[in-house]
């Protein structure tokens, strides 16, 4: 039988909230945390290592789900700047839209964002996987160095800018490429990769709507033909 | 027209630009190295101590104790860290150097109770073993950084930027991007790797006042948070710092060294340590938390007198990274290699330099087996020699330290104040805000 813990924010804080996190749920035997009025809150739930289910029920501030190691984070809201930071495995789902550096730097994990996600999404992304099924920002997988991210509405400006060996898929318009980035053809292996990650997020696309984008690879080595992207 | 003058080097255009013009013309590229500021600028070495006389007696140099203990992170962290020296060991990459260099940092800096640091590209498993005291860099690129390794630290450093390149990324040339490395940080083997100079997931100091937040959260607010900015506008940075929410501030000068980036950065970007130490204490007292938020100053730190010094400006510890690699042997024309000196001038030739001259960090191919991750290179350095030759260089900083304060008739170097100190020139005077020698004037003020 599931275990439900409820912290309402509106009563207790946010510190009190992570240490039950960090080091109670075991003590408690407890399978899934409800939080109540987050209330643009930060940190919520950053730095959580366990297999638990959390519930935002509302939106939320900064840094949700920060680090995340194997929990399951879902956000019934909006969340503010880089949600799932770092995230090194889990999932986190946000139903609303979440804003600038979603994803940022992570390692491992999905994140799921069912609006839109602002500028810079999947920034520096390590091997971690992010659907978004509204639209992304400008400068979007800026350095993504590895892992993938799915776009199902369109992309800003510089998508992909100095991207190492992420992949990016997007549904729809691609504002302009950033340096070094190149759309390529859609093979096999991409209409895959991309029907997984789809179905994981729950997102009734067609892969063969979407355009791969990846590193053309000419900022590997310094040479004085790309000076000006440097 | 004399003779003579057919010869006369324009001031302008000499042999150095010369050759630096006929560079850029040539290749199309501007010149990467390693290293620190190479240029003339004033220094600790400008500022002489006013040891005890018959104004101010002095402790016994070998009798009487004089205490170097040194706590850092009392402002938030409920573990700050504790120091047996006020020396700590700067950051310095797995990647920049060698995985033996990195053991012998944590060996000597845990024999002489002090703390290292590691550097863009993570923690490496034996360099959280052979540290006591490991501060965590949290950098622009977040290589290797993992939650896990969060926790092991005993400290955290957000790194906003560092002396030999105020406002650029780091960088690290394909050669020393071996498997191991590229591992640890996600990326193709032997590329050109060149790091973010801003963070992924903060942009402004309100963002960063949050990211403070969120890693006290992911630490429960245990352990001391750092913030390290190259010395550019100082004191709004400090402040900027401290409003952040940060335990220590770490304000780094242009002299402070780096494995690799452009020439341009490190000779003409930042201010003079000399002159950043003071304008980091007054931000410091003009927001009312000196001593409450501790300070620690680096760049260019050689000597047990640029300690002393930096203490009595104000600066709670210091960091040095240059001096620790030379005492490791850099530049120097010999390693030892199974107990037995070995002749490493051939080893500089084919870098063009001699011993003495080297900043060829950013090339991995390291004559005396310090930043490179070459097998056979690194070889020529063990944990051991490296551990001891560092052990040695910090406790002989520390004595000196110790014999300077005792000479100022202090029981702590800590005690250790602005008016123990004059300069020798205008430019250092003005700069420390310190007197003159021999006058009361220091310049700028009243």
């Amino acid at each position: 039988m599931e275990r439900v813990k409820n912290f309402d924010l509106s009563r207790t804080s946010v510190r009190e909230l992570n240490q039950f996190l960090h080091h109670d749920l075991n003590a408690e035997h407890t399978d899934q945390v409800e939080i109540l009025h987050p209330d643009g809150a930060h940190s919520i739930a950053a730095g959580v290592n366990a297999p638990v289910h959390i519930h935002v029920r509302g939106h939320a501030g900064y840094f949700v789900a920060g680090m995340n190691q194997q929990a399951d984070v879902t956000i019934h809201g909006n969340v503010g700047w880089s949600i799932a930071e770092n995230m090194m495995s889990g999932r986190v789902h946000v139903k609303g839209h979440a804003s600038e550096s979603a994803g940022a730097s992570a390692h491992g994990g999905l994140l799921i964002i069912d609006g839109d996600a602002s500028s810079r999404c999947a920034i520096s992304l390590k091997g971690g996987e992010i659907v978004v099924g509204g639209s992304v920002g400008h400068f979007s997988a800026f350095m993504a160095q590895a892992g993938t991210l799915v776009v199902c509405g369109d992309s800003g400006p510089n998508l992909g800018d100095s991207l190492y060996e992420a992949v990016i898929y997007v549904r729809g318009k691609i504002h302009s490429l950033g340096a070094d980035a190149q759309e390529e053809p859609m093979g096999h292996a991409d209409y895959d990769a991309v029907g997984r990650l789809l179905n994981a997020a729950g997102m009734e696309y067609d892969p063969k709507d979407f355009k791969r984008v990846a590193s053309a690879r000419k900022l590997y080595h310094w040479n004085s033909e790309v000076h000006q992207e440097y | 027209m004399s003779e003579r003058l057919h010869y006369e080097e324009s001031a302008s255009f000499n042999r150095d630009t010369l050759h630096y013009i006929r560079q850029a013309a040539e290749f199309g590229l501007y010149e990467i190295r390693g290293m620190g500021a190479k240029r003339k600028v004033p220094t600790f070495d400008d500022l002489v101590l006013l040891t005890a006389s018959a104004s101010r007696y002095p402790l016994e140099g070998y009798r009487e104790k004089c205490s170097s203990k040194t706590v850092l992170g009392t402002r938030f962290a409920k573990k700050p860290i504790e120091l047996d020296i006020p020396i700590t060991i700067a950051g310095m990459s797995f990647g920049s150097l060698s995985a033996n260099v990195k053991e012998a940092l944590g060996r000597a800096a845990s024999e002489m109770g002090t703390s290292t640091t590691t550097g863009d590209g993570g923690m490496t498993p034996e360099e959280r073993q052979s540290s006591k005291t490991l501060v965590y860099q949290c950098l622009p690129s977040r290589y290797g950084f993992n939650p896990d390794d969060v926790r092991k630290a005993d400290a955290i450093e957000v790194v906003i930027g560092q002396g030999a390149k105020p406002g650029g990324g780091g960088m690290l040339l394909g050669q020393k991007v071996s498997p191991r490395v590229a591992s640890m940080r996600t990326l193709p083997p032997g590329i050109d790797q060149r790091s973010a100079c801003r963070h992924p997931d903060w942009t402004g100091p309100d963002d960063l006042k949050i990211k403070l937040e969120e890693l006290r959260e992911i630490t429960d607010w245990q352990v001391p948070i750092y913030i390290k900015m190259g010395a550019t506008r100082v004191r709004e940075d400090v402040k900027l710092a401290v409003k952040a929410g940060a335990d220590v501030v770490v304000i780094d000068g242009m002299q402070g060294g780096t494995a690799a980036t452009q020439q341009v950065y490190i000779e003409h970007a930042g201010i003079p340590t000399l002159a950043a130490l003071p304008l980091a204490v007054e931000a410091l007292e003009e927001m009312d938390v000196f001593g409450e938020v501790q300070l620690i100053i680096s760049g260019g730190i050689r000597s047990g007198a640029d300690v002393a010094k930096a203490l009595a400006l104000g600066a709670d510890a210091v960091s040095i990274g240059q001096g620790i690699l030379i005492a490791l042997g850099c530049n120097s024309s010999t390693y030892v290699q199974n107990g037995e000196p070995h002749d490493a001038k051939e080893g500089y030739a084919k870098l063009g330099t001699g011993p003495g001259f080297c900043h060829h960090c950013h090339t991995g191919q390291c004559p005396v087996g310090i930043t490179t991750q070459d097998p056979v290179l690194e070889k020529r350095l063990t944990p051991e020699v490296g551990a001891n030759w560092v052990k040695n260089y910090l406790q002989v900083l520390n004595m000196e330290v110790t014999t300077l304060a005792r000479a100022c008739g202090k029981s702590d170097v800590h005690h250790m104040e602005r008016e123990d100190l004059v300069a020798l020139t205008v430019e250092a005077a003005a700069m420390a805000k310190v007197p003159l020698a021999g006058t009361n004037w220091i310049p700028g003020r009243p």
